[in-house]
């Protein structure tokens, strides 16, 4: 049997960020609180990305970073808040006073960026939905239009509906458990939108836990939810989604989220938070190691294997 | 203290804090309910609570796409890890939203809001002016969805004051029906028809309907609860006192529920 003969698509976080985030373009990072890529947004903000717009359904702490490292001008989201934890300090900031610079903020509910990205990545010119009916939101977000449907309704007469536009970024960043060298990611756990999101950029840069042998991942071809031909850059970076979890691996940073609303509250406190976590480190594997193997210890997690399934073979 | 030999002995019903009073009357609205979209924190509460009670056949459903979840503890989050593992499902995000929810299958959704209007319309995007508001809130997430496709919405507001309960929202994020039928968009469900605040529960049937109170808690009149709302509010013609908290509802909650009071604060 012939082994993959794939392209070996493995780089380093620098140069993936290197290659596929430029200023002024559009970066898409997904994970629904699960697998948030947050060691790639720390790269991002170490070479001084400028003028970015981020697309992130959820933006969270990664973001908030973001915002003030001064990689962000323009969001695209559609909930703007530090889990259940509390506030994004900067990003109020400067959606409240401008201060220190102004930030551009596109509204939407979760299911219109879901069907944004569906749109985005089946290359459609709108996707309807039974949203925003009422809202305020199209008042302020001439993204959010309405049409009628070509169908006669239930009742047989015309029927009004909301569409959003597609979004397709330069380049979607995911974090998951694992892929082989060439691509081909397996998640699992709450796996949210993240193929659509890799479907609808130009670029995509896969983020893994871990590289497995091709045998691994050919053993359970149901769970590789991103297959190679969608992924343009593979990189190994072990607890990158922390303060996000990664199931299986490593548990949720509860302490972090909290500690998050106190940090971001103080601009100068988070700044200084930039300067020795992220600035202050030459990658993700320093963070890591900075954190110690204590602090990680206190994250572990045990163990709940699955049951393996029969794909059977042809006698 | 004295020579007290009877069993409730853990339940003193002075002890009932607001979040656990809160939880009590929500589970008890969830009877004969099946399916609930609930985030986390009074709706795990109130919905463990109806599991054991009024609901044992309800099913949650979190917004970050866990079905049956049997969690070994409470979750912190929609997406705590204790969610996921042992759950009889985990969906993606278009089957969540596009299927489960604007497919119909939720019959309530719970929601919570900064501001609420007399016909169930929410705001959780800004107070003040949209374009430089006095506070930024986190926004719909799912909460438009919930709105327009749940059969029906429970609302559960810790404080209840002219501030929250306003004649006019400062932005509408998340309009109830009759807001969209005004637009012509036809929603799937009734909008907000329970609201359960720590003065009482507010009701309404669905579409044409204000919001009307029905119930207060004991001690509480309904001048003050019209006082404390910042509209004219329309009352039920007969009020009914909230049975307050019994001890099997609290001893189930406080032992069972949330031992480690992570939300009964």
């Amino acid at each position: 049997m012939a082994t993959t003969d794939r392209k070996d698509k493995t780089m380093s976080m620098k140069a993936a960020i290197a290659a596929f985030v430029h200023d002024g373009g559009t970066v898409c990072l997904e994970g629904f609180t699960h697998l948030v890529p947050t060691a790639a947004g720390h790269e991002i903000i170490r070479q001084g990305r400028r003028d970015l717009t981020v697309v992130r359904m959820t933006a969270d702490i990664v973001v908030d970073q973001m915002i003030a490292a001064g990689c962000v001008s323009r969001l695209v989201s559609s909930f703007v808040g530090n889990s259940s934890a509390g506030s994004l300090g900067e990003l109020r900031r400067r959606i409240e006073t401008g201060e220190p610079a102004p930030l551009a903020f596109e509204e939407y509910s979760h299911y219109g960026m879901i069907c944004r990205y569906l749109a985005g990545a089946q290359r459609l010119p709108f996707h309807p939905l039974r949203s925003y009916g009422g809202s305020d939101l199209p008042s302020v977000n001439s993204g959010l239009r309405k049409v009628t449907s070509p169908y006669p309704g239930p009742d047989g007469e015309p029927e009004q509906i909301y569409v959003v536009p597609p979004v397709n970024p330069d380049v979607t960043i995911i974090h998951a458990q694992r892929a082989d060298r060439s691509g081909n990611t397996q998640m699992w756990g709450l796996t949210g939108i993240q193929a659509e999101a890799v479907y609808a950029a130009e670029k995509a840069i896969v983020v893994v836990e871990e590289i497995v042998d091709d045998e691994v991942i050919r053993s359970d071809p149901n769970r590789t939810l991103v297959p190679a031909h969608a992924v343009d850059a593979v990189v190994v970076c072990p607890r990158g989604a922390h303060p996000s979890f990664a199931q299986g691996y490593y548990d949720r940073d509860n302490a972090f989220y909290r500690a998050w609303s106190h940090i971001s509250k103080d601009p100068q406190r988070l700044q200084d938070w930039l300067a020795e976590w992220v600035l202050g480190t030459a990658d993700h594997a320093e963070y890591v190691d900075r954190l110690g193997e204590e602090f990680w210890a206190g994250l572990a997690v045990g163990e709940a294997l699955s049951l393996p399934v029969n794909y059977g073979r042809r006698l | 203290m004295t020579t007290t030999t009877t069993t409730t002995t853990t339940t003193a019903p002075d002890a009932i804090t607001s979040s656990e009073l809160l939880s009590v009357v929500a589970s008890r609205e969830l009877a004969a309910r099946r399916t609930v979209f609930a985030g986390i924190g009074l709706p795990t509460l109130a919905t463990e609570l109806a599991h054991l009670t009024v609901a044992p056949e309800i099913e949650v459903v979190y917004e970050s796409g866990v079905c049956g979840a049997h969690p070994s503890h409470l979750p912190e989050t929609i997406a705590d890890a204790v969610l996921i593992t042992g759950a009889e499902a985990v969906l993606s995000m278009p089957a969540l939203f596009g299927c489960v929810l604007q497919g119909g299958h939720i019959d309530v959704g719970f929601l919570g809001a900064a501001q609420i209007d007399r016909w169930g319309n929410l705001n959780t995007s800004v107070i003040g002016d949209w374009d430089s508001p006095s506070v930024r809130l986190p926004g719909s997430g799912g909460g438009i969805e919930v709105m327009a496709n749940s059969r029906e919405v429970f609302v559960v507001m810790r404080r209840h004051n002219p501030r929250s309960f306003t004649g006019n929202l400062d932005f509408c994020t998340t309009p109830g029906p009759d807001r969209a039928l005004a637009e012509g968009i036809r929603p799937l469900g009734a909008g907000v028809t329970r609201v359960i605040t720590e003065l009482g529960i507010l009701a309404r049937a669905g579409v044409g309907e204000e919001l009307r109170l029905v119930a207060v808690h004991p001690g509480v009149t309904v001048e003050q609860v019209r006082a404390a709302t910042g509209w004219d509010l329309k009352v039920a013609d007969t009020v009914d006192t909230v049975p307050p908290p019994t001890a099997a509802e609290l001893r189930l909650l406080r032992e069972d529920v949330d031992p480690g009071r992570v939300y009964l604060r």
